[in-house]
């Protein structure tokens, strides 16, 4: 789960991290009293999107009056912004971040993830802030220093007093730079994070150090016992078709392809989606309705893949394990006798009792396509969509 | 030898009067698992399945003399569940739900270190579909009668798609020494390189097929053993060549986040390791074949 800058912020701030003064807006109106309420005479307009590369796309405006504030409030609110991460559909603006300026003198990377070699906490740092850590990676790998952190006993003070001089931070600023960094390791383990990421974290000209744009995402296994957390979720955020799916218990992706799937398992519904691509056509979605695949989810996954106006042909791909291909199939033919399919049906079933699923598809009179393996169901759909 | 599980090991269930638990121990007794017993705590005492229900994994182990477990317990439970395990002497744990967050399975890990190597727990997922080794035992939710008895070993992440290989291989009449399903999760029990390894020691199996996906740095890492270490020969398919970068496809470890986790980069490390690509996933069979035909 992701969340937005200003909450990031928020929570790190608790953690002892220093962010400038801010606020959230939600109107032209409001903005412009909050420029005023934080006071100083600059102020930055910051799109609330989750996503990162905003300020190519336009969604953060420096500005030197509270009017002017209020003008690039105007001009963000419901825009969809486009970056190089939400995709060419953009991400709709509902909420304006207005803060402080800062006069920065020095731009810094910090960054904490898993690390699934060591299987601790790793941070991440560079001198070289502002650049994504990919390009960083490319273009400056010898700025980069880690540290692995053993998650028993938590970040001890040296390793983060040895990043900060790794990152040539002034001796009188490392006590202050080791507290953040600490208070971001602190944020990341108490409350089940996956990323922490403050980029720019800055030293400014006044000898403070701020992050000045933060990112946090979090583990979705772990959200029942984090509800301060899961409360932060925006939905409208979030491709409405995933939600319909993460809602009901099916694991979803929306992708751009034509051919709608339906498919248990993940690994297979992986390697359903790669034999398309091999026969030529290309997936509309990645759809697991689960290892068990039961009649409810079966109904439910019809009705995800035909919200999809992008969808001209559906594969369905069932192995059935410890249930049964009869009941599978029963729960396809319920399925559409409660949702209208219009493009043609591929169905692939394998595993316990597939004649008898076979059969029953055969017996119900419904409109299909029978494939018998991996291949030949990707063929038959890729076939169907060309007729 | 068989890896892992054989017809003497005696399992118990963990969660074993929860619907799951009750559901699947049933389906292991019938495939002819030693099923011995399970723990339920507060239900110690009673009988479920006609078999005894403890209090405590340690009173199980003390009372029937287990050694395998599996977990049917609820996600936010399970951390603490596998530790009891591995602390009650259980030398194999297979972790069968989904959902674990990230830092308990960090947890039990760090946990398990204070076992000397001889002593400490296997523990295999979670999000998995367990373990089988044809015709002696199953630990795990797998549907049996798909799997022949053989000499090929199989490790999948994802539990389908290795049922789709042991269809495969029955079909071409090829059968199994053991398949591992070590599960979808970022951080697991047992990595491809845990169990490749001890594949490679057992002399029930002549190769190995090894099915992973994108996302983690595991299948470079069996790789890279299998080139210095290994003389048995493996077969491999990477699923997910059509996958996005920076999207969870599914299972939580299934992401694209660094050099070498994309399936075509996954690829082409271990063509270098040596290792026999299949090139899609309805070949996985063939590509067994033919290399078992050339040794």
């Amino acid at each position: 789960m992701d969340i937005h800058e200003y909450q990031a912020k928020k929570i790190l701030s608790n953690f002892g991290v220093t962010i400038p003064r801010g606020g959230i807006v939600y109107s032209p109106e409001n903005a412009e009293n909050k420029a005023r309420e934080i006071g100083g005479s600059r102020w930055v307009v910051k799109a609330q999107i989750h996503s990162g590369a905003r300020g190519k796309a336009g969604g953060i405006i420096v500005c030197n009056t509270p009017l002017e504030v209020a003008q690039a409030t105007d001009k963000l609110l419901g825009k969809k912004l486009v970056t190089n991460q939400t995709g060419p559909e953009g991400k709709i603006v509902n909420r304006i971040y207005i803060e402080e300026a800062t006069d920065i003198e020095k731009e810094l990377y910090l960054g904490l993830v898993f690390d699934r070699s060591s299987e601790s906490i790793m941070v991440v740092a560079s001198t070289e802030g502002g650049m994504s850590v990919e390009e960083i990676s490319k273009e400056k790998p010898e700025t980069i220093i880690r540290s692995k952190i053993e998650v028993a006993v938590g970040m001890q003070n040296f390793q983060a007093r040895e990043l900060a001089f790794g990152l040539g931070i002034e001796p009188d600023l490392i006590r202050r730079a080791s507290d953040t960094i600490i208070g971001c390791y602190k944020a990341f383990s108490e409350l089940d994070a996956t990323m922490v990421e403050v980029n720019p974290l800055v030293i400014s000209k006044q000898k403070q150090i701020l992050a000045l744009d933060c990112k946090m995402s979090f583990d979705n296994n772990a959200m029942f016992r984090r509800s301060q957390v899961s409360e932060l979720r925006d939905k409208t955020q979030e491709d409405s078709k995933e939600i319909f799916a993460s809602d009901r218990g099916l694991n979803y992706v929306s992708l751009d392809g034509n051919i709608g799937n339906i498919i248990n398992g993940a690994g297979l519904a992986m390697a359903s989606m790669d034999m398309i691509k091999l026969a030529g056509g290309a997936p509309a979605n990645f759809l697991d309705v689960g290892g068990g695949a039961t009649p409810e989810k079966i109904v439910k996954a019809f009705k995800l893949v035909t919200m999809d106006e992008k969808v001209k042909v559906i594969l369905v791909n069932i192995f059935a394990g410890i249930n049964r291909c009869d009941w599978v199939a029963e729960g396809i033919v319920e399925a559409l006798k409660k949702i209208e399919v219009n493009v043609p049906l591929v169905i692939r079933l394998a595993g316990t009792n597939v004649e008898k699923g076979n059969q029953i598809l055969k017996d119900s009179k419904i409109k299909y396509i029978e494939a018998n393996t991996l291949e030949d169901a990707a063929n038959k759909a890729v076939a169907a969509l060309n007729k | 030898m068989t890896v892992l599980v054989d017809k003497n090991s005696k399992i118990i269930i963990q969660g074993f009067t929860g619907k799951m638990g009750s559901f699947h121990a049933d389906e292991m007794i019938k495939y002819g698992s030693n099923v011995v017993g399970g723990v339920t705590p507060g239900k110690g005492g009673s009988k479920h399945l006609d078999l005894p229900v403890f209090n405590t994994v340690k009173d199980a182990v003390n009372e029937t003399g287990a050694d395998a477990s599996i977990l049917f317990v609820p996600p936010a439970f399970a951390a603490d569940s596998a530790m009891e395990a591995a602390d009650a002497g259980i030398k194999i744990c297979v972790a069968i739900v989904d959902g674990i967050p990230s830092h308990d399975m960090i947890r039990i890990k760090r946990y398990m270190r204070r076992y000397t190597k001889s002593s400490k727990m296997t523990l295999v997922g979670p999000n998995c579909a367990g373990i089988i080794s044809p015709g002696k035992s199953m630990l795990g939710i797998m549907p049996g009668h798909i799997y022949k008895e053989g000499r090929v070993g199989i490790i999948s992440r994802s539990g389908t798609l290795g049922y789709e290989a042991a269809q495969q291989l029955k079909n071409l009449n090829i059968g199994v020494s053991t398949s591992v399903g070590i599960g979808g999760d970022p951080i697991n029990g047992s990595s491809f390189r845990d169990i490749i390894e001890k594949f490679e020691t057992d002399d029930e199996t002549d190769l190995i097929l090894m099915i992973g996906e994108i996302g983690g740095p595991q299948e470079v890492a069996a790789g890279e053993f299998a080139k210095k270490n290994m003389k048995k020969p493996v077969v491999a398919y990477i699923a997910g060549l059509t996958a996005p970068k920076g999207r969870v496809m599914g299972h939580a470890g299934a992401i694209v986040s660094a050099y070498g986790e994309s399936a075509i980069e996954k690829v082409e490390i271990l063509k270098e390791c040596g290792i026999t690509i299949s090139k899609n996933p309805s070949v996985m069979g063939d590509t067994v074949k033919s290399v078992l035909e050339k040794m």
